[in-house]
């Protein structure tokens, strides 16, 4: 019981510190999501066109985002953000690299990712809608954003919440570039006060619940959604 | 000159699903070498009454002896007793990834634990009573649905069964396949097999069924001879069924 | 912009004995494919079980399959694999500890504890599809397999599962390339694979974009060939006749 109780007790002084990594990851998640979706939108709807240049580009950057390990992923952009500053502006990055190039990263990434369930939800809107909605004189822009979309994205809203709940356990990868997520910053802190085994079970027990409850409410709505 | 045994003898067979009573004290005797056919509007149980025979539905009331061994029973080897009665589904329901053959054989070699040898025999034996000999290294999926249909019955007949139970053989086939089933299935019959049939094809039963069984909402309604059925006047509700089909 | 480039890099020396870093990078490649290798025999075999488990009538195997995988699949993959490594070693059985704290060398048990948690994780995810698989059979063919007197067990083996493997080969070719992607979380548990060895060229000789290029060539082409062995397989497995999906 000393095992916990010593743990207990470090908890109570590295609360703050976990919370500001949760808030962390919080932050690179809904980041990540939201840029996720609008890239994934733009890449599932060049995917659809008939436009050679734009569709044959949209499969190459899910193939190749679909290729790769996130990790490789998540380094690049450590490298090749500051980088690219660098060499475009001259100055050096004074803000958070690890934090802005995951942020960048993970949305790229996820877009891929996003684009395909996009991508099955448009083309699984009866082609009649379009039709009507051309008939009725409509352009494309329009008949895609007020009719199609919004049609394909009440469909696709739980795949799209089950894929974010994917990213929020993929964000555990920032690990790598030394970015203080929630998790990392259990890490840090165990190691330091010789409590790791139990900082890594508590962070493994919290992405687990959150995991679980989001799941849950998620097939939840599915059901609602279904009805 | 005594009776045939009893093949198939159903005691106040009962089904609840749920609330719902599907099935209400059904009782009947199928004799060795007769040939009843079951039938009655969409609905009635006789589908589900046909599958509580070789105890794919179960039932709760009631009791089910087919060659006098009870389905339900907890001593009885319920596998066995299935390999023993031949069945033939709506859907065909061949195997789609094993070729025609392969088919015939599966269940021969292991179930019944006959040779490989000895099963193919048998197996294109039967394929070729029905007719399908070319067809034994081709694939389910690349035969018609009568083709389909005849493999079926082939398979079922490779087990030598007492008994054989068809579930609407030929409502899921294009009219002009119809006939190829129902003359396999008239010239089984004619060979002294015990079958019990449900189907809609009121020709078949003329041609060939000794008895016809009329079932309305999980009752057995009629439980007469063929002639008896079609020539006299039956029940109200088997006399509404027999003017829609026979019109 | 001051970038010296130096697109040679795999061909300089280390510096160390005369290697070049191409030999680090075959090097990282190898342990790639050995984690790879372990895990997904792990996945495929753990996975099946337990996805089958999840479709018998026992409850007792669901349930177990069930716990299995909603912890599996909540925890994240990199925690997984630090508890494998930090945290398990601490409870294992004194002799055994001893054994891995003290004569392993620090590699290798990142290698074990990396191979046997990725291996876990992805049963999970195999698990759900064989499950996917199973229950996507239609009910008839399982009607047919009982009726024809096949056990439970001759059921799942002749009947089930070789037309639902054969069903889930695309999604489960998928879950291999994630598989083979996951390997690279291993570096972070310290195991010499390509990443890590990425990483470190990266730092010795400051050309990152090369490196990074290569390593990232190189991931392309292993999904690819991933992808086309996939393929082979499916046709090599094809039902003549029977397009996946249709009947």
């Amino acid at each position: 019981m000393e095992w916990l109780t010593a743990f207990l007790n470090d908890l109570q002084l590295s609360g703050p510190a976990l919370w500001h990594g949760f808030t962390i990851t919080l932050k690179v998640l809904v980041m990540a999501t939201i840029g996720g979706i609008l890239i994934g939108t733009l890449l599932a709807l060049m995917r659809l066109s008939s436009i050679r240049v734009l569709n044959l580009f949209a499969q190459g950057y899910v193939n190749l985002f679909r290729s790769i390990p996130l990790l490789l992923v998540l380094m690049w952009f450590y490298f090749a953000v500051p980088f690219f500053y660098t060499a475009l502006t001259g100055n050096y990055l004074t803000i958070d690299t690890a934090l802005v190039s995951s942020i960048v990263a993970f949305m790229l990434f996820e877009a891929a990712y996003f684009s395909e369930i996009v991508r099955a939800g448009i083309q699984s809107i009866p082609k009649g809608q379009t039709a009507a909605a051309y008939a009725l004189g409509m352009t494309y822009g329009q008949s895609m954003r007020l009719i199609i979309l919004p049609q394909a994205f009440r469909k696709m809203t739980p795949l799209l919440l089950q894929q974010t709940i994917i990213l929020f356990q993929d964000s555990t990868m920032v690990y790598a570039i030394g970015l203080l997520d929630f998790f990392r910053t259990n890490y840090v802190r165990g190691d330091l006060m010789a409590l790791l085994t139990q900082y890594i079970l508590f962070a493994g027990l919290v992405y687990f619940s959150v995991s679980l409850i989001a799941t849950y409410a998620v097939k939840k709505l599915q059901r609602r959604l279904t009805v | 000159m005594t009776e045939p045994k009893i093949m198939i003898d159903l005691q106040n067979v009962s089904k609840w699903y749920k609330d719902f009573k599907v099935l209400t004290d059904c009782s009947t005797q199928i004799r060795q070498g007769e040939v009843v056919v079951v039938c009655g509007p969409s609905g009635s149980g006789k589908s589900t009454l046909i599958k509580t025979v070789n105890g794919l539905e179960p039932f709760q009331k009631g009791q089910i002896l087919v060659d006098g061994i009870s389905i339900s029973d907890p001593k009885t080897n319920l596998n066995k007793l299935r390999s023993r009665v031949g069945m033939v589904f709506q859907h065909f329901e061949l195997f789609p990834h094993l070729s025609i053959t392969e088919n015939l054989t599966i269940a021969q070699i292991k179930v019944l634990g006959r040779s490989e040898t000895e099963a193919k025999q048998k197996g294109l034996a039967y394929l070729d009573r029905v007719g399908l000999s070319s067809q034994a290294n081709k694939f389910p999926a690349q035969l018609s649905g009568g083709q389909q249909q005849r493999v079926a019955i082939a398979r079922a007949l490779s087990m030598d069964p007492i008994a054989m139970l068809f579930d609407e053989p030929t409502s899921a086939l294009d009219p002009e396949m119809i006939t190829e089933v129902l003359d396999v299935m008239v010239e089984l019959a004619r060979e002294g097999m015990t079958m019990m049939c449900v189907t809609h094809e009121m020709g078949f039963a003329r041609q060939v069924a000794n008895r016809v069984i009329f079932m309305d909402q999980g009752k057995i309604v009629e439980d007469c001879t063929k002639d008896e059925f079609f020539n006299t006047q039956r029940g109200e509700r088997a006399q509404q069924f027999l003017d829609k089909i026979l019109h | 912009m001051n970038y010296s480039w130096n697109w040679g890099v795999l061909f300089q020396s280390t510096g160390i004995g005369d290697s070049t870093y191409l030999h680090w990078i075959l090097a990282g490649l190898g342990w790639l494919l050995v984690i790879a290798i372990v895990a997904w025999s792990i996945a495929m075999l753990l996975g099946s079980i337990l996805g089958i488990m999840r479709t018998l009538p026992s409850k007792t195997a669901r349930t177990i399959g069930t716990a299995y995988v909603t912890i599996f699949r909540n925890v994240p993959l990199l925690i997984q694999l630090f508890i494998w490594f930090y945290v398990v070693p601490n409870f294992l059985p004194a002799p055994i500890k001893s054994w891995w704290m003290n004569d392993l060398g620090a590699h290798t048990s990142a290698l074990i504890s990396a191979s046997i948690g990725l291996g876990l994780f992805t049963a999970a995810r195999v698990c759900e599809q064989v499950r996917t698989g199973i229950e996507a059979l239609p009910r008839g063919q399982i009607n047919a397999g009982y009726a024809m007197g096949f056990s439970t067990a001759q059921l799942y083996r002749y009947v089930i599962l070789p037309q639902s493997f054969r069903t889930i080969l695309p999604p489960l070719s998928s879950e291999l390339t994630n598989c083979v992607k996951n390997t690279s979380v291993a570096s972070l548990v310290g195991v010499a694979e390509i990443i890590s060895q990425m990483k470190t060229i990266s730092e010795y000789t400051q050309n990152t974009i090369e490196i990074y290029t290569i390593v990232t060539v190189i991931f392309i082409v292993i999904n690819i060939c991933l992808i086309q062995g996939m393929n082979l397989l499916e046709k090599r497995l094809r039902v003549p006749g029977l397009i996946a999906g249709e009947k």
